[in-house]
């Protein structure tokens, strides 16, 4: 960037981008309305899984570890809020290896005059799930209020810091698995295993021994989308460190994903056809 | 063989007799078929179970932590729990089938029509490929599977050689009652036309109904007794109750017959969804 105004044109054009692609996306969504709503409901029941179990179990023993019933759920409600923010715009970084490499779309995107990475996520968007992150708040409110969990001014700017430092962590991960698709050139099966992994950051980490629990907090930060950052926005300091690490590992973690992407771009070759 | 009244009865009970058996013939071909097409793909299979491993994983230590008082919940205690777990997951393994995805794919691709016109049974089709992907996982997925997690982190094992034979049946059960669920839910797609949702709605209503998420006893009386009404608990938590010496002798062969019963039910019923939709349902891209 030479001066600041050629950043703001340039911000201003990929905004106005994104709400073309936005538009384009909801018009033919809405030519399948009952799919579209049947999508998003679906995706709200998926977790009502979750809820089920902790209800159920909880019915039988007052705590898991010294988490309350409550305070399980909490943590469960701020995990939905990254994992909207994920589901709905870096889920189908997926498709990168089989799509894109693998079956060349890739042209497309390199023949563009526009950052790559912003393309393939603003083309594969399915931003009605976000409306998972809106369980995410409600569970919180609902498990906030029972726990008498009276909310601080600094809570707000606190708490979207630490969504987007998850958010950031899963957009990290995930650029970089897709990025390992320019060398593979296909999926490799990785990505599901790492969804499945994610998926313990739901519940505290003090479940998780050893070796695991190492893992989930410095190699595959998913310590980071939901447990840590969700202690400090419900008052239990203990894990104030960690909690405040999480726009830190954030950024690393995309830093590093998305260097690796911009080398894999430059190995791409296209299919040759 | 109708026509001919002057042939002679045994003649055409003879015949009856042979087609039965390359009906069979044509059928376990197709489970050879089905095994040897996924041993093409067997190393899809090698990622696949480190995959599970980390979704059982989570489970075990969820399961480890709500036992940390040591105490017996929902008749299990901790050991019995963990076992619970794994078996129920490396069970699910073979049991598992997507006839459902498949099935629907061809009703909205309209392949189906070609389908119903070829001489043979379409569901039975179906289910002989479904039991030869089953096969091949329980080989290369399943055993592998249950032998790395012994190591791991062992769990027990079938209290008798009777209980694991008992066992073994009942998880047969299991492949059928599952996949005739998933026929019936592909079957949807005929009505509906589109399967957005469908797949999901079955997930929720399997992990947690089968048992295979948390034990039925774990629930409130109400939520068990209408559980109970329902195939869904016949697929994971009563075959478990088997594997664990739970269920006395005669409480699993109860369990075998209620497999049974939930067999020829939906068996029924497929048979009068399926006619039902043939006849009606206009056959899309057809």
């Amino acid at each position: 960037m030479k001066a600041s105004s050629s950043f703001r044109k340039k911000a201003v054009r990929y905004f106005m981008i994104f709400s073309h692609y936005l538009a384009q996306y909801m018009k033919t969504q809405m030519a399948y309305r009952a799919d579209f709503m049947a999508n998003v409901f679906s995706e709200l029941f998926q977790q009502s899984i979750n809820l089920i179990f902790i209800a159920v179990v909880f019915a039988k023993v007052p705590q898991i570890q010294g988490w309350s019933r409550d305070e399980i759920i909490f943590i469960y409600g701020f995990f939905l809020v990254p994992f909207g923010i994920y589901g709905g715009f870096l889920n189908h970084l997926f498709d990168v290896p089989e799509k894109y490499v693998l079956q060349g779309e890739f042209d497309r995107i390199l023949i563009r005059p526009m950052n790559t990475w912003f393309q393939v996520v603003i083309e594969t968007m399915k931003p009605e799930l976000l409306m998972g992150s809106l369980t995410g708040f409600a569970l919180m409110y609902y498990a906030g209020t029972s726990l008498g969990i009276s909310p601080e001014w600094w809570d707000i700017p606190i708490a979207v810091g630490l969504v987007v430092g998850a958010a950031l962590i899963y957009a990290g991960v995930y650029t970089f698995l897709a990025s390992l698709g320019f060398w593979t050139e296909g999926n490799i099966g990785l990505m599901p295993m790492v969804y499945n992994l994610s998926h313990y950051g739901r519940y505290p980490m003090t479940i998780y021994r050893g070796l695991t629990r190492f893992l989930l907090t410095w190699v595959l930060p998913f310590a980071f989308v939901g447990f840590y950052p969700a202690t400090l926005i419900m008052h239990r300091y203990e894990y104030l460190n960690y909690a405040l690490l999480t726009p830190f590992i954030g950024i690393i973690t995309f830093v590093i994903g998305y260097r690796v992407w911009t080398i894999g771009v430059k190995r791409y070759r296209g299919t040759g056809s | 063989m109708r026509e001919g009244f002057a042939l002679p009865r045994t003649i055409g009970a003879v015949d009856m007799g042979g087609r039965l058996l390359n009906r069979i013939i044509l059928y376990l071909e197709l489970v050879r078929m089905e095994f040897v097409n996924n041993l093409a793909y067997r190393s899809t299979y090698f990622t696949g179970i480190f995959n599970y491993s980390i979704q059982i994983g989570a489970y075990y230590f969820l399961w480890d932590a709500i036992y940390a008082g040591g105490k017996v919940i929902g008749g299990l205690n901790r050991e019995e729990m963990i076992t619970y777990v794994i078996v129920a997951w490396v069970a699910r393994s073979f049991y598992f089938s997507n006839l459902d995805r498949r099935i629907a794919l061809e009703i909205v691709e309209g392949k189906i029509a070609l389908e119903l016109i070829r001489p043979y049974s379409y569901q039975m089709v179906k289910y002989a490929r479904a039991f030869g992907e089953a096969i091949f996982r329980m080989l290369f997925f399943a055993f592998p599977a249950g032998l790395m997690f012994s190591v791991v982190r062992p769990f027990g094992l079938p209290p008798d050689v009777l209980s694991a034979v008992l066992f073994i049946i009942a998880i047969l059960g299991s492949f059928a009652i599952y996949a005739q669920i998933s026929m019936l839910v592909g079957f949807v797609v005929f009505f509906t036309k589109s399967t957005t949702g469908i797949y999901k709605a079955k997930r929720i209503v399997m992990d947690l109904f089968s048992g295979l998420l948390i034990p039925i006893t774990f629930y409130p009386q109400w939520a068990i007794d209408i559980i109970k009404l329902f195939p869904f608990q016949a697929v994971s938590y009563l075959p478990n109750m088997i594997y664990l010496g739970k269920a006395t002798k005669a409480g699993a062969l109860n369990i075998i017959a209620l497999q049974a019963f939930w067999i020829i039910v939906l068996w029924i019923a497929c048979s009068l969804v399926w006619r039902f939709a043939v006849k009606h349902v206009v056959i899309q891209g057809g």
